[in-house]
């Protein structure tokens, strides 16, 4: 890939423009927390399409952006804890090489939320809010689903143009 | 050749993914189905805890407002109204358990994140809990 800097930082752009349509969405299951995931559809996108050092490199700068514009210093922790399990979730099925994107979205997804319930958990030192961790598993089953369908389509249709 | 051998590598991977896709979904059936055999009944009573300390106990029978006061401030504010426990004010900026629903089952809890307030529901058998609270 060419001026891979300069595709790097459109990438980057992208995920950030995820994040903000995505906060601008109310979307509220009745359990805090759960979100659509929008900006994962750039990174299984990348993962699949550029590498997985800058998939990862603009996941974690992605996080931490949208935490200072349309967050707080909780909303990064919380899903930088997420954002990295759920990414080396993901790498580590692609790598096996027997699966496509559709159970690789869905793993990270899962465990994007696996993450953020045990870091919070952990914050404010009460382990019986882990009684909802079923109810975000499916969540992030659902999620991730959808997030694979549309990184699928995309990659199908736009994915050789970054290789 | 090498098409038909590609196209059987891509018919494998497929039907790999239906199984991996099935076979979480259905663990996570379990999982739900687990999670709503064991939900509890209505509760009694409700914890506050603050940061992992314990703030108080209150009873879900008795309609009241408690501020949640951290550091001289009004961090939460729990409603406790016809046997639900609901959190209608926070003072962060998400505001994600205000948006969460009321709460009256064993083991349901509020959480606020940034204030490290846990609000969860019990049951009778631990009203010797409240008596020591107060």
């Amino acid at each position: 890939m060419r001026n891979k800097v300069a595709y790097l930082g459109v990438f980057l752009a992208l995920a950030l423009i995820c994040s903000y349509v995505e906060s601008l969405i109310p979307f509220y299951f009745g359990i805090p927390g759960v979100k659509l995931g929008l900006t994962n559809v750039v990174v299984v996108l990348m993962l699949y399409c550029v590498g997985e050092k800058e998939a990862f490199a603009v996941s974690v700068l992605r996080i931490v952006l949208a935490g200072f514009l349309f967050g707080n210093m909780f909303s990064i922790l919380y899903s930088l804890a997420g954002g990295i399990l759920s990414f080396l979730v993901m790498v580590l099925l692609k790598r096996t090489g027997k699966l496509g994107v559709l159970p690789v979205s869905v793993s990270g997804g899962i465990f994007h939320n696996v993450g953020q319930i045990a870091v919070a958990a952990l914050v404010v030192e009460n382990y019986n809010i882990l009684y909802y961790l079923p109810v975000l598993l499916i969540a992030g089953f659902v999620t991730g689903f959808l997030i694979g369908v549309a990184a699928r389509e995309i990659i199908v249709r736009v994915g050789e143009k970054f290789s | 050749m090498r098409k038909t051998r590609q196209s059987s590598d891509k018919k494998n991977r497929k039907k790999n993914d239906v199984i991996f896709l099935t076979g979480v979904f259905l663990v996570l059936l379990v999982l739900a189905a687990v999670f709503y055999l064991t939900r509890g009944d209505g509760g009694a009573q409700v914890r506050v805890t603050v940061d992992g300390g314990l703030y108080g106990t209150y009873s879900l029978n008795e309609n009241r407002e408690v501020p949640i006061v951290i550091d001289g401030v009004t961090a939460n504010l729990l409603v406790i109204k016809d046997g639900t426990a609901d959190i209608t004010e926070a003072d962060c900026p998400d505001k994600l358990c205000v948006h969460q629903r009321a709460i009256s089952k064993t083991k349901e809890t509020i959480v606020c994140l940034p204030n490290k307030v846990v609000v969860e529901v019990l049951g009778n058998e631990e009203s010797e809990l409240d008596s020591v609270a107060k």
